[in-house]
């Protein structure tokens, strides 16, 4: 009998862990800000409209960097939501059974591909394409990473708003076609609208996928930190500015070094919320028909 | 046209877009893969797997980062396995419906979506100063582990779930014990399952690359690891690094690096889908 007390304690310990893990997120994210937060005042980071911790003349306006990365996420967003919904629509309302039993698998390969892969597209294939249509924009942009990260995104949009829409009850369908309904008046006047939180919390979790990404940004969007809603300059976003420290050689302690978590701890606060408006969607809304 | 004829008409034309969108991502992702064979095949050869990295594009191989990249797979499996299927195993089995257990479910949703560059910034502070880990195989082996952990406990938990109850109901009433009924029912046969959930853990883990970058994994490694303790750089790491160089022989070098670990995420990501379906076939409760 003991042993099996020790097994089930050990057990615990292992679910303990992942606790432990956001306990430790959240120390490390804190302490480190609260640090910096006694150099910088909130204010300073909040209203300056300037990133320059790096430089001789220090601005530590968080702002730049929030705009990139919000840019380089509504590009990807504008990708990812038409396509990944159609697809959706295509999948529960059109296809084939074989047909989707088999696109829907090769679909999940555009996520499982390194996001470092992603990168190197963006920057030696979509680039050059764009800059022979349009020649002014640079080497490093917006745009490319957000394109591309949008094409990794159509999955969690695509994948999640099936599932929606799957579990809309058949009744609702038949009733359409009852109608004389076509199959487009019925997924977009029925099925869309009784599936549509399950939609909006695929949206949110990819919003969210795109505001964490890294290494697409920081290989192919640039480096310099600019409050800027043109996708065609570089700019810097929160996730490329943690890397591109970590790159340097920075003391421990400065703080160019605490820079960096007070960096995290924003794109922490964003993914939250996000994530949490996600669930609460998704629990609020799941035994609606059940 | 009448109305009607123009409504199945929108109707038709939706069809043809439907298919449209959905094979457009994977026609390009095909595309840029096509390019990359195209850049990167002919730089493959014996060298390029054994050689050293070196300043001169053409004398540079990937030597230390796949074997980096071993040493990380290895050390990862290790931590993440046990960790991972024992917390599955007590939640799915053991834990009883309590606040407590519905806050850690909560936070593993919660910590799935964490951007995985923030688990760089916690590894950086915990596993590389405060354990005094330094940016070793083992720091970088912590970081990736926590990372994945989400991902087995899930499928281990739905595994565990699709095992019929009346099976932990004869093991019971032959006398056994809740641990000899988990370990000799119900992991067996749900060994398809964990087994698919481990290996998309560690395909994602050897792609993975900022939380590497953060806790200081080295972008130029001129020797091969002996040790977990020592400093190391993994493919994905010297990719970034041959994409930051100007020089277009470097980019030659990073499509045929690219390739490898292409190979190594495609061969992962199959065999986790053929185990998957072949589970799901078996188990005709």
């Amino acid at each position: 009998m003991k042993k099996e007390k020790i097994i089930e304690g050990l057990l615990k310990f292992s679910a303990l862990v992942t606790i432990l893990t956001t306990v430790g997120i959240l120390y490390v994210l804190l302490s480190e800000s609260i640090a910096f937060f006694r150099e910088v005042s909130i204010w300073e980071f909040i209203t300056d409209k300037e990133w320059t911790p790096l430089f001789v003349n220090k601005h530590f306006g968080i702002m730049p960097l929030v705009a990139g990365t919000l840019l380089t996420t509504f590009i990807a967003i504008s990708v990812a939501l038409p396509i990944g919904i159609t697809i959706a629509i295509y999948l529960s309302e059109y296809a084939h059974k074989r047909f989707k039993k088999i696109v829907k698998p090769l679909l999940e390969i555009l996520a499982a591909v390194p996001t470092v892969v992603y990168g190197f597209f963006a920057l030696t294939v979509v680039t050059p394409f764009l800059q022979s249509i349009i020649p002014s924009m640079s080497g490093f942009n917006a745009l490319s990473a957000g394109i591309v990260m949008g094409i990794m995104i159509i999955p969690y949009v695509s994948s999640l708003s099936e599932d929606a829409l799957s579990a809309v009850p058949k009744e609702l369908r038949n009733g359409s076609y009852a109608m004389g309904s076509t199959r487009l008046q019925t997924a977009f006047k029925v099925m869309v609208p009784a599936a549509s939180s399950g939609i909006i919390v695929s949206v949110i979790l990819a919003f969210s996928r795109a505001i964490g990404e890294t290494m697409i940004v920081a290989i192919a969007a640039g480096q310099q930190p600019r409050l800027t809603m043109n996708p065609l300059v570089p700019i810097e976003t929160i996730t490329a500015y943690i890397v591109q420290v970590s790159l340097g050689d920075v003391q421990h302690n400065s703080i160019e070094y605490k820079t960096i978590f007070a960096a995290g701890i924003t794109l922490f606060i964003f993914t939250f919320i996000l994530n949490n408006i996600g669930f609460y969607i998704r629990k609020k809304y799941r035994e609606q028909y059940e | 046209m009448n109305n009607s004829q123009i409504n199945r008409l929108k109707d038709k034309t939706f069809n043809y877009f439907g298919i449209f969108c959905t094979l457009i991502g994977l026609v390009i992702l095909a595309f840029f893969i096509g390019s990359i064979f195209y850049d990167g095949l002919r730089r493959i050869d014996w060298d390029f797997l054994t050689s050293l990295p070196s300043r001169k594009a053409e004398k540079a191989g990937i030597l230390t980062a796949w074997v980096g990249s071993i040493w990380i797979v290895i050390f990862t499996f290790i931590i993440v396995v046990p960790l991972g299927i024992s917390a599955g195993i007590y939640l799915e089995e053991y834990a009883k419906k309590s606040r407590l257990s519905s806050l850690i479910e909560v936070n593993i949703s919660n910590l799935a979506g964490v951007p995985s560059i923030i688990y760089g910034l916690l590894s950086l502070e915990i596993f590389v100063r405060l354990f005094g880990m330094g940016n070793s195989i083992l720091a970088g082996s912590c970081t990736l582990a926590l990372l994945v952990l989400p991902i087995v406990i899930v499928a281990t938990g739905e595994a565990l779930k699709a095992v019929p109850h009346s099976i932990r109901a004869a093991s019971y009433a032959l006398g056994a014990s809740k641990w000899q009924t988990v370990w000799e029912q119900v992991l067996p046969a749900s060994f398809g399952g964990i087994l698919t959930g481990v290996i998309l853990a560690i395909s994602r883990a050897v792609g993975e690359t900022a939380p590497l970058i953060v806790i200081g994994a080295l972008l130029y490694v001129p020797f091969t690891p002996s040790s977990p303790m020592d400093e190391f750089t993994v493919l994905p790491i010297q990719i970034f690094n041959w994409i930051s160089r100007p020089q277009h022989e470097f980019t030659t070098n990073a499509a045929a690096a690219i390739i490898i670990l292409l190979l190594i995420t495609f061969i992962m990501n199959g065999v986790a889908v053929y185990f998957r379906n072949k589970w799901q076939k078996k188990i005709n409760w």
